[in-house]
């Protein structure tokens, strides 16, 4: 028994004492509204006033001097095992928005996702990422596009409301021997498929219907026609000699971006001692980041593809002393082509973007012909993320018209905004008794739907996915549901009726088809976050009737001079999904170099037929667009970018652009995003577009080096003899600056570097770089630390582009860092260019100083400014800033790093394991998110870097290395496969 | 030496000591004019917009400017350049044409050396504007601290040019402050209210005239004299070096600082000619201020303007001699042609064709021509800084960043305010202090007959 001891006779006999409890605030008051009730009780005495009054001044001095204290700062009592603060963890996840798949790692730092990462694990995109989900963490802290409750026809509703009253509709329809159509994106996961099929039979009259706004029905159904199976097969580019592309725009958003691109720079990397290259002949309307990277690029009106494919294919069979069915496009280019693709039997691949079955099933042919199935083309292993018939959805739409679907169920899917026709859904929606939309984010369709019951967002959720047949992967919360939704997963269990949610449900079905009842394979699979099983080989054969069947469905190519419109993917935008996302607004399109709009692309000699230029306005079927005037846009044609125009998307994307989805058109059963048929006229209207970039010619200058293969062949240093030249003018009479400890530096391979932007989102993402809007973009104020810079070369009609990603070039000497009065921006020790933001005190001067012109002014305060009111200006939107950089005050200066935090980081980790930093552990953000490998950082000072040996490489050299800045950062020059340099 | 006999008297209208003294004290007493009350007010007007604007900019930022990630720089610094260039006029009036005996500098170079002062506190605004974060402006200044310690650059422009600039300011202001003390003493002795009398009794520092406080004011204008001569050429050079040390084409050049130093003494000497053309028209001082003063400025404005198409000339040859590609199409494409082009022709026609008109006597002689010329001087030095800045930094080594730049509202603003303070403080000296220098006027005065009604001299001498 221990002592007791007491401090007043009242507690000696346990009388009269007051209970800990009272003294303290009660929860939910704060102080000050203590001492209110306590005067209103207590008369005022002298004393009391003088105590009050001294407290109100102390606070009044307090609150407007200080910032308001933490409310809830509760430290651990027991650790989480795997959350240190300050330590980011890391968790295998999944990324798939209904059309793009990537393997992904989490970093999540003090319980929030902050930033997304390749998995390089993954054989299908081998830890390359693109924009969209570099972006899609923001988009988990979008405050005002994601939905936070259940609703009811607009009105708010509980969960446990919701679900009755869709149980009994479901139940209600099920008896009546109705239709209930689940109408969704493809659904890659198998548990959520294996999930549907048991809702169906739970309801019987439950439909599944696969609906892709941008799909991939026609490659889906020339298949079904010509080999018996309706897939997408794997595409090898990696395999391939002879690339062929029919507008496919498979680097930056066709169908699997981000494994065609690593896939595609294998054939065209130069750097490990490869004597040849891949040849690659795109044929396309607008200009694409595929189309730049061509070696021949070719443009065609959407109307002319059937005819050059058909010729081409006419080409092949003729050479080949076949008998064809003849026909299509004759000329030389057709015919050099064929004579390639022949010759390279076997290593060719031929690809289409064309969504028409005839085509898809004439460029199977092709491919049937130059044996490219089973060696660049692979059935084993089909692509399963784009899985929508078009002509279901007609179906659907016009069932739902007639009355005849009761209930409607959406998931991920938004047709009264992307479908063709969305009044034709609308209405058939207002048929239906019950509708229901699974929609994370408010949008067009869900003013049109009785229930909304939204979902999580992806990185709140649990999930699987199989991208392609055999190939798995795990997708695992996170973090907590920021708001009140639930899965989609988890709404279908609960009206099932089943116990258990859906967590327990995918453990489960995982265990049970691919651990095979392990727990143990089930967490390293979790930990890895992906999973491979072995495929067989597959055979097939073509069906000839196909062909001759596709040959007279094709339409007889038109010869006219009316103009064509061709609606695309934008690299930000994608298909409309993401349109809420600040990043991916600001971030400028690869080779227009426009953001914060879509527009109606046309070339030079169009505009002069149509009497307009730059900044005027067309109207398209009454859709006005502004003009853009794109060199190398085929001739009469109008590309414009899906994804913009969004009415009630949230406040980024309100009255953004234009909606071009109605210029679709359906069309021997799939979906066209050309349309031959349209109206354009010139409107008085004008209308400035706001672009990063308002030079395109080098103007001469040695920027981008360039050489094609034969000269590189004969001598490695071909186009870039002057790097030679002014290496040996290097004299100073200063003593140079050595480097003892690391020399950061960092090898660009121009080679490789396919534009996609991935690193421009990547290095916002990680650097907290602010959005400033379409204004301070048009004033030159882009924020971006590092960015694409694109010139066009030779011919207007049809240049040749070129891309140069561009950061601080950390110069050894470095003109900025002399210029400084106050010393704010210097050299590390290890050559780093470093910015002091305390320091700085803006004069500005380095910014014109800096030859590159990458260094950065906070003209405004971007952080908590209403007039930004982007992810900054919220509690919730600043959740995504990455706690180990400094968001910057305004008026200083700024600009990329070489990601200094992620140095510090691992050197650190090194020197805790007591070991040498290993080469290729330090990472930026840029280079990890590169698709393609483009960009390697390492240390000059260890000879056996991959950096050092690309800085030895014949190919490299310095940006403006005549000015004797002795930049960091070298650059690989351009190589392509072609007979001389056009330029 | 100065011959009156060959060259005509310095002082028209036969004055004596004591007119002398009436007449410039004149201003001091008479009641304000009409038109002064006039222009103090719009340009008071002027200076509060500029309060306005300077407001917005430390308030709201620098994103208020037009200024972008490109053209770092605008009109600010443009303006600080050209009011610099004027504020040259003043000592470089004293200094130089005292080193060369010039007598005739004495009637002008009171007002020339006010305008300095006034004209270099303008340009001191613009340096301190233009930082991203003004308040910490004091960073620049090399005080000891406890932060490493943590020194200024010294290799940087910028700081040399705030040391160069600080001390012009200094000495320019010192050496006008005390040549006026022996005035502000006769103001004094000659005041007829207290509260005059104390005022520039204060200012006057007790001032009684004897010899050895000549003596001690004679030493003290030459030391003062020769500092402010290095000055004069120093605080150019090295305003010049802010762009002269950078690596931007059109910008490195070693020509800037000659080019520069002469540029500001042009510009101030047209000032000076513009502000002598209204003194002596407002003040009707026309006997002090003679044509053959103006004339001589006129004189002068020739030479430089020679000098100045010369420097324009060279820049060129050089830019197409150095076979650099980055310098030709600064020089060429954007600067005799291109977006620019205007600018660059009316700081060509303004600086080097306009002036040339001075070589006809009839010119010269036509008050309202030279007038209007020494204006034209000001705005085509005005558009020489625009030239520098504007055209390399809009287009300078890749493509990729060139853009353009147009000014706001605010930037205007500032401008706008800097010409409402500087036409304040100037009629602020017409009013309060003598606007030609008594003691040194009358030196030169030759007195060549006696009035029989003033035998005694009460003025100093």
């Amino acid at each position: 028994m221990e002592k007791k001891y007491w401090k007043s006779p009242e507690q000696l006999i346990n009388k009269a004492e007051q209970p800990y409890d009272e003294q303290i605030i009660p929860e939910g008051k704060n102080l000050l509204d203590l001492i209110d009730e306590e005067i209103a009780q207590k008369p005022t005495s002298r004393r009391n006033f003088l105590k009050f009054f001294g407290f109100s001044f102390a606070t009044a001095a307090i609150a407007s001097s200080c910032e308001n204290p933490v409310k809830k700062a509760i430290p651990y009592l027991n650790k989480p095992e795997d959350v240190t603060p300050g330590m980011a963890s890391h968790y295998a996840s999944t990324y798939f928005d209904g059309t793009e798949y990537n393997s992904i790692l989490v970093k999540v730092r003090d319980g929030r996702p902050i930033k997304i990462e390749g998995n390089t694990l993954s054989g299908v995109t081998r830890g390359g990422t693109t924009a969209r989900v570099q972006a899609a963490v923001l988009s988990l802290y979008d405050g005002s596009g994601r939905l936070q409750n259940p609703m009811k026809k607009g009105e708010e509703i509980t969960w446990n409301a919701l679900d009755t009253e869709v149980m009994a509709s479901l139940k209600e329809i099920s008896a009546a021997g109705g239709t209930t159509v689940l109408l969704s994106s493809s659904i890659i996961s198998p548990s959520s498929r294996n999930l549907i099929e048991e809702f169906k039979t739970a309801f019987p009259g439950v439909k599944h219907v696969v609906y892709d706004p941008v799909s991939a029905s026609g490659i889906l159904q020339a298949n079904r026609d010509c080999y018996g199976q309706a897939v997408i097969p794997d595409y090898l580019f990696d395999k391939a000699g002879v690339i062929v592309s029919f507008g496919a725009d498979f680097l930056g958003t066709w169908l699997s971006p981000a494994e065609y691109t690593a896939r595609y720079v294998q054939t065209r990397s130069l750097t490990n001692g490869e004597k040849q290259l891949s040849y690659h002949v795109q044929f396309e309307t607008g200009m694409t980041i595929t189309g730049s990277k061509a070696d021949k690029r070719i443009p065609v009106k959407p109307s002319e593809e059937a005819s050059l494919v058909l010729g081409l294919y006419s080409a092949l069979m003729k050479k080949s002393g076949l008998t064809g069915p003849g026909g299509g496009t004759e000329n030389e280019i057709i015919q050099a082509l064929a004579d390639k693709l022949l010759a390279n039997k076997g290593k060719s691949l031929v690809v289409s973007g064309n969504n028409s079955i005839g085509i898809q099933v004439i460029v199977n042919a092709i491919n049937n012909l130059l044996e490219s199935n089973g060696n660049t083309i692979d059935f084993s292993r089909p692509l399963l993320t784009q899985q929508g018939i078009d002509s279901e959805m007609e179906e659907l739409v016009a069932q739902m018209n007639a009355g005849t679907v009761s209930g409607l169920m959406l998931w991920n899917v938004n047709p009264a905004y992307d479908y063709h026709n969305p009044a034709a859904f609308v209405s058939g929606l207002k048929k239906t008794k019950l509708s229901l939309s699974f929609s994370p984010v408010i949008n067009e369709t869900i003013e049109h739907v009785g229930y909304v019951a939204p979902a999580n967002h992806f990185l709140e959720s649990w999930d699987d996915a199989e991208p392609k047949k055999g190939v798995y992967s795990l997708a695992q919360p996170a973090i907590r549901p920021i708001y009140n939704t639930r899965q989609p997963q988890d709404s279908l269990l609960k009206w099932m009726g089943k116990e258990g949610d859906y967590y327990t449900y995918l453990k489960n079905f995982w265990l049970t088809n691919f651990c095979g009842n392990a727990e143990s394979v089930w967490k390293t699979t979790l930990q890895a976050g992906v999973f491979e099983k072995e495929t067989t080989a597959v055979a097939v054969s073509m069906n000839e009737t196909a062909i001759s069947n596709a040959v007279a469905s094709l339409p007889s190519g038109k010869t006219g001079t009316e103009i064509e419109t061709l609606v695309y993917q934008s690299i930000a935008m994608g298909n409309g999904i993401h349109t809420n996302n600040p990043w991916l607004m600001e971030l400028p399109d690869p080779v227009s170099k426009v953001c914060w709009d879509n527009f109606a692309s046309i070339s030079p000699e169009t505009a002069a037929t149509l009497d307009v230029e730059a900044g005027s306005v067309l109207s398209v079927n009454n859709i006005e667009l502004p003009v853009f005037i794109q060199p190398g846009q085929a001739a009469n044609t109008i590309s414009v970018a899906l994804g913009y125009g969004h009415k009630n998307f949230g406040k980024v994307a309100e009255g953004v652009g234009k909606n071009v989805f109605p210029l679709t058109v359906f069309e021997n059963g799939t979906r066209s995003l050309a349309n031959l048929s349209v109206i354009v006229e010139k409107t008085d209207g004008s209308y400035q577009l706001a672009s990063t970039q308002m030079h395109s010619s080098m103007e001469g200058r040695p920027i981008v080096r360039e050489t094609v293969l034969g000269s590189y062949l004969e001598s490695p240093d071909s186009g870039n003899e002057l790097h030679a030249e002014f290496e040996k003018k290097h004299v100073t009479l200063y003593k140079e600056t050595e480097f003892k400890g690391h020399h950061w530096a960092m090898a660009i391979d121009l080679n490789r570097c396919i534009g996609c932007s991935a690193c421009v989102v990547a290095c916002q993402a990680e650097n907290n770089t602010p959005v400033v809007g379409r204004e301070e973009v048009m004033k030159s104020r882009s924020m971006h630390w590092i960015r694409i810079d694109r010139y066009y070369a030779g011919d207007e009609k049809n240049p040749e582009v070129v891309f140069q990603p561009l950061m601080c070039q950390h110069c050894d000497n470095a003109p900025c860092e002399n210029v400084c009065p106050v010393s704010a921006t210097n050299h590390s020790s290890e050559g780093l260019n470093q910015m002091s933001y305390n320091r700085c005190i803006g004069t500005k001067y380095c910014i014109n100083n800096c030859p590159y012109k990458v260094r950065r002014f906070n003209w405004f305060r971007y952080a908590t400014n209403d007039k930004f009111d982007y992810n900054m200006n919220s509690d919730l939107g600043r959740m995504v800033l990455n706690p180990d950089v400094t968001v910057r005050e305004r008026g200083v200066v700024e600009k990329c790093s070489f990601c200094i935090q992620r140095i510090q980081e691992k050197k650190l980790l090194a020197k805790t394991e007591n070991r040498p930093l290993g080469d290729g552990e330090i990472i930026p953000a840029c280079g990890q998110a590169c698709p393609a490998q483009a960009i390697v950082f390492g240390d000059l000072n260890d000879p056996q870097s991959k950096v050092s040996k690309l800085f030895e490489d014949p190919r490299n050299y310095h940006l403006l290395e005549e000015l004797h800045t002795l930049p960091s950062v070298g650059y690989l020059t351009l190589v392509r496969n072609r007979e001389e340099n056009q330029a | 030496m100065y011959k009156t006999e060959v060259r005509g008297p310095l002082i028209l209208g036969d004055k004596n000591y004591r007119q002398i003294s009436d007449d410039v004290i004149a201003p001091i007493n008479n009641p304000i004019p009409g038109w002064w009350k006039f222009s103090f007010f719009v340009a008071l007007m002027m200076s509060l917009f500029g309060i306005m604007a300077l407001y917005q900019t430390v308030a709201v930022g620098l994103g208020t400017w037009g200024v972008n990630n490109s053209v770092g720089w605008g009109w600010e610094i443009i303006n600080f350049v050209w009011w610099i260039g004027i504020g040259h006029a003043g000592t470089a009036f004293s200094i130089f044409l005292l080193i060369l005996r010039q007598k005739w500098r004495t009637s002008i170079n009171r007002a020339a050396e006010a305008m300095t002062v006034v004209a270099v506190a303008c340009a001191a605004i613009f340096p301190a504007i233009h930082m991203g974060r003004v308040w910490l402006a004091f960073f620049i200044f090399p005080y000891p601290n406890t932060r490493g310690p943590l020194w200024v650059n010294f290799n940087s422009p910028l700081f040399w040019d705030f040391i160069a600039i600080s001390a012009y300011l200094l000495i320019s202001a010192s050496f006008w402050y005390f040549g006026m003390v022996p005035d502000f003493a006769t103001i004094r002795d000659k005041a007829t209210s207290k509260v005059k009398k104390a005022v520039y009794g204060f200012f006057a520092f007790g001032w009684t005239g004897s010899s050895r406080e000549w003596l001690r004011y004679e030493a003290l204008s030459y030391v003062l004299g020769g500092i402010a001569a290095v000055l004069v050429v120093s605080v150019h050079s090295i305003v010049s070096t802010d762009f002269a040390v950078s690596v931007i084409p059109g910008w490195h050049t070693t020509v800037f600082p000659p080019y520069f130093v002469v540029g500001a003494i042009f510009s101030g000497f047209a000032m000076v000619m513009t502000l002598m053309i209204i003194i002596r028209k407002m003040y009707k001082f026309q006997e002090y201020v003679t044509d053959s003063h103006l004339q001589a400025i006129a004189k002068i404005l020739i030479f430089i303007s020679l000098i100045m198409g010369t420097a324009y000339a060279t820049e060129i040859f050089i830019a197409w001699y150095s076979g650099s590609q980055y310098e030709m199409f600064t020089f060429f494409k954007n600067r005799i042609t291109g977006d620019y082009s205007f600018q660059f022709w009316a700081m060509v026609v303004c600086n080097a064709f306009i002036p040339q008109l001075f070589w006809f006597k009839k010119v010269r002689q036509n008050l309202t021509m030279a007038f209007i010329i020494s204006i034209f001087i000001n705005i085509g030095m005005w558009y020489e800084r625009f030239n520098i800045l504007i055209t390399s930094l809009s287009k300078d080594y890749l493509p990729s960043s060139w853009t353009t730049y147009t000014p706001t509202w605010v930037e205007i603003g500032i401008y706008v305010g800097t010409l409402g303070f500087f036409t304040v403080g100037v009629l602020l000296f017409f009013k309060y202090i003598p606007m030609i220098a008594i003691s040194e006027v009358k030196s030169v005065l030759k007195v060549t007959t006696l009035n029989p009604n003033d035998k005694k001299h009460t003025s100093h001498e």
